[in-house]
Formats: C-alpha cells, sequence, structure tokens
C-alpha cells in the first residue's frame, strides 16, 4: 500500500513538475509583447466572465476597450465604480471624453410638441422609428422612449415626466454612448465649458414646424440678426442658427440679445431653466 | 465495424446526449457568451479544439499511468506491481487540461496571431469548463479506445457548439422582442434554454443499429 502512496505521489508530482517546468518555459519562448493597460483593466474587473457587457469574458472586455471596441463605462456589472476606474487606466482618451457632457438638443416633450400617432410597439426609440418614422408629429424631435437613458453606463440621464430626456451633469461623463444609440441625433456632446446651445434640431420652415411643436427653431433668423447679435456670432445655417464658439467664448452673455428675442426660445443655458418662449408676435414672422 | 461504432458515437455526442441540452455540463458559457453570434461561433470552436485534444492527452495519460493494466509504463519502469492510480483521474485531468490550454494559447498567440484573435480570448475561459473534464471522464467511462475518445471529443464540441450558436440566433432576436420587464435577459434566457433541452429531448428516441 506504502508504494501505491509513493506511486500515486510521483505520478500527481511528476504531471505537476512537467507541466509546470514545460509552461515556464513555453511562456519564456513564446512571449508576446501585449499592451499592459489590458492587464491592468483586467485587474480592475470583477472578473466573473458574466458576458453582460457582450464581450466573452473580462479578459475580452479588457482587450475590447484598449482596441476602443468597447466603451470604457461597458462593464455593466461593475457599474460607475469600476467604469471610472478603467477611465484612469485609459488615461488620455477618458480625459478628452472627461471634458464633454451630453446635451439633449429638443425641448418638445409631451405639453409641447404633437404626436402624430398612437404607438404601442416595443419601448425603444430605435424600434418606434421604424414604424413610418416614429409616433412624434415632428420628424427630428425627440420620441421619448428612454433608449439614450437606458444606453447610458452611468445612470445619469432620466427620462422626465414629459418624455425628455435629462441630463444629470454631475453623473455624466461624455462618454457618448446616448449619441450612438438616439436614432436622431438630439443627443449630442458639448464641451463642458460652453454654456450655451440650440435646444432644437428641425430644418424646418417656420409654418410646418409651428404646427407641430411649440417650442421648435422656426428658423426667422432673429437670432442672426445684426441688430441684436454684432460680427456673425450667430450665422444661419439653412433654417437652423450655428453659434460660433470661437468668436463668443464659452460664455452666454455675448448672445444675451439674441436668447431674449428667440420667439420660442430655442437657445438652451446649460445647468438653468430654459428660456420661456414668448407671446407670438407679427414682427418676427420670416 | 469501427466506422459504424465512431458513427454512432457522433451522433451521440452531437444530438443523443448533447453536453449542454442533455448533459447540462458547460452552462456558464452557454448562457455567457450567447449574446452574439460571431462570439458564439469563436467558443464553439475553441472548445471542438480544447475538447478534441484534452480527449486524447488525457486518454493516454489514464492508459498509461493510471490504469492498473500490463501497458502501465510507471510498471515497466519501475519494475513494480502495476499500481491502481485510477483515483487520481480527476485531479489528474483538470491538471492536464489547464496546462495543455495555456500551452495552446501560449503557441498560437506567438505562432498565429489570426487564430488567437478568433480563439485566444476564449481559451483561458476553457482551463476548468466542465464540460472538456466531462468529455475526458466519459470517454473513460464508456470504455473508448483511442480513436473512439478522439471522435467522441471532437463530436462533443460540435454538439456543444450546435447548442450554443442555435441559442446565440435566438438570443439576437430575442433583443428585439417585447418581453416582460421582469423576465428580461437571464431569466428568459433561461426558459428559452429549457425548451431547447425539452426539444432535443426529441433525439433521445433516436435508434442506430
Amino acid at each position: 500500500m506504502e508504494s501505491g502512496l509513493f506511486l500515486a505521489m510521483l505520478v500527481l508530482g511528476g504531471l505537476g513538475l512537467v507541466f509546470g517546468a514545460g509552461l515556464a518555459i513555453a511562456s519564456k519562448i513564446f512571449y508576446v509583447q501585449r499592451d499592459k493597460r489590458i492587464e491592468m483593466i483586467e485587474a480592475v474587473l470583477p472578473g466573473a466572465n458574466c458576458g453582460a457587457c457582450g464581450a466573452p469574458g473580462c479578459s475580452g472586455f479588457a482587450e475590447g476597450v484598449t482596441e476602443g471596441k468597447y466603451s470604457v463605462g461597458g462593464c455593466t456589472a461593475g457599474g460607475p465604480d469600476v467604469a471610472a476606474l478603467v477611465a484612469e487606466i485609459m488615461g488620455t482618451e477618458a480625459e478628452a471624453s472627461a471634458s464633454m457632457v451630453a446635451v439633449v438638443q429638443c425641448r418638445g416633450g409631451r405639453d409641447k410638441a404633437a404626436e402624430a400617432a398612437v404607438y404601442s410597439g416595443i419601448e425603444d426609440c430605435r424600434a418606434a422609428i421604424l414604424v413610418d418614422n416614429g409616433p412624434k408629429a415632428c420628424e427630428y424631435g425627440c420620441l421619448g422612449f428612454g433608449t439614450c437613458e437606458a444606453a447610458c453606463p452611468f445612470d445619469a440621464i432620466v427620462m422626465s415626466g414629459q418624455g425628455l430626456p435629462v441630463v444629470n451633469e454631475a453623473l455624466c461623463t461624455g462618454c457618448g454612448e446616448c449619441v450612438k444609440a438616439c436614432p436622431r441625433n438630439i443627443m449630442a456632446l458639448l464641451p463642458k465649458d460652453r454654456q450655451v446651445f440650440l435646444g432644437c434640431v428641425s430644418p424646418d420652415f417656420g409654418k410646418s414646424v409651428k404646427s407641430v411643436c411649440s417650442v421648435g427653431c422656426i428658423g426667422c433668423g432673429i437670432c442672426a440678426n445684426p441688430k441684436f447679435v454684432e460680427d456673425e456670432k450667430i450665422v444661419m445655417d439653412g433654417k437652423l442658427p450655428v453659434i460660433q464658439y470661437e468668436k463668443i467664448g464659452n460664455g452666454a452673455d455675448e448672445l444675451k440679445n439674441s436668447i431674449e428675442k428667440c420667439p420660442s426660445g430655442c437657445f438652451v443655458i446649460r445647468g438653468k431653466v430654459p428660456t420661456k418662449p414668448r407671446k407670438e408676435t407679427a414682427d418676427i414672422e420670416s | 465495424m469501427e466506422i459504424k461504432m465512431l458513427l454512432i458515437i457522433s451522433v451521440s455526442a452531437i444530438l443523443v446526449s448533447n453536453f449542454v441540452l442533455h448533459r447540462f455540463l458547460g452552462l456558464c458559457p452557454y448562457i455567457g457568451v450567447s449574446r452574439q453570434l460571431d462570439s458564439a461561433v469563436g467558443m464553439g470552436m475553441a472548445v471542438v479544439f480544447v475538447m478534441s485534444i484534452a480527449s486524447a492527452v488525457t486518454w493516454v495519460v489514464y492508459r498509461y499511468f493510471l490504469e492498473p493494466t500490463p501497458v502501465n509504463l510507471l510498471a515497466r519502469w519501475l519494475h513494480v506491481n502495476p499500481p491502481d492510480l485510477t483515483f487520481l483521474r480527476t485531479i489528474a485531468f483538470i491538471l492536464i487540461i489547464a496546462s495543455l490550454v495555456q500551452f495552446v494559447e501560449m503557441v498560437i498567440q506567438k505562432t498565429s496571431p489570426g487564430l488567437y484573435r478568433s480563439l485566444g480570448i476564449y481559451l483561458p475561459l476553457i482551463t476548468t469548463n466542465c464540460a472538456v473534464l466531462g468529455v475526458s471522464i466519459l470517454n473513460i467511462d464508456q470504455d473508448y479506445n483511442f480513436l473512439q475518445s478522439l471522435t467522441n471529443g471532437f463530436m462533443s464540441g460540435i454538439g456543444f457548439t450546435l447548442a450554443l450558436v442555435l441559442m446565440a440566433g435566438l438570443r439576437e432576436k430575442l433583443e428585439l422582442a417585447n418581453v416582460p420587464r421582469a423576465m428580461r435577459g437571464a431569466p428568459i434566457a433561461f426558459i428559452m434554454a429549457g425548451c431547447m433541452a425539452l426539444a432535443f429531448l426529441g433525439f433521445a428516441g433516436l435508434k442506430i443499429g
């Protein structure tokens, strides 16, 4: 029996020794230079290989992040904490995006914009848009099914009661997942220090905008009028005004007059309650 | 006769005793890596690869080191009676499979970056997979010879791939379905896996003879 014990130890120890030595030698012979960040990211991931990110296991995700295939916040199981650590490891790229913030370029909630139809399919903007371009009367406005809310890895987007996404800027990391998810390009990234942007993307004529939405840009061009703003700080591109950030800097003060004159109150100043639309007056008809 | 036996083993491994849907082994990658069709195919190929190699190597080790037969190499080298070390098979097989997979991963990472990209990331996931250990132990339990073990390993891998790819295809469709909120994600996937297992139960009536 003692020889059996001895032989068992011999066999298992021998196998272990042979394989251990073999692997040690192989790791020298077949050494391949890898991106150091992959291992660092792998170390901060939960390591459960759950596959929720879509990658096959945590090492696959780590590799995908370094290649730009997955966003730094792609680890669903890890949540915001892991996302922050991964972003730190990825360094420069994350920093670049950290200086951006997501903005909602539509203000036409259910109380302001008309619906053309009742939609009762999948609660997802990308699905809703397949059915005759979505239920909203405005062809360009936010559909409000919260696809961006679901896409946000940091829980920074919440749908308001009126069916418009609201960005919590304290949580937003500027990763751009909502921009990718939105089928109507309502979500956009704005450099964090810029204060003002246009809250409408509709390039339609005033009348058709007015008929479907009370806060849409009607393209009157009053904001670009030299009477209110000098030096072409706002120029019209078709029916939409374009703010020339390089001329106004980041603040909103230089556009004060234009913002006040806008009949629909389309300019949104970040962090403030959007300006209220003024009563319609005759002198702004384009 | 041998060919017929191999055929029976193949059909049995792929359909009748499918590793995932009949033996319920390897369920972790079955749920985890079935979200996208292309990852499912990659994972399946890696499993086929590892199962084949593991079947071959574990069979050799079992036959020549652990089993008390006249061909036992220990008995020959040390001039003792062939010892019965079959109780070591589980730990020995785990050791063999894990080292083997690590080794293969290193080799293909160096020699074939293309193959590594398609298989490499899945390999570490399989090192201690129960399906791979399962196929090695089944080969021994069924008293297969070397060729039969190899066939069983390869075909079991194919069966695993079949189940995984079917599942991935279904889950891609499921992404668009209007699933009740509480059932989204893993719950509906488990229910679907159960339905698939029921469907594969139909193959149990298959008679080859």
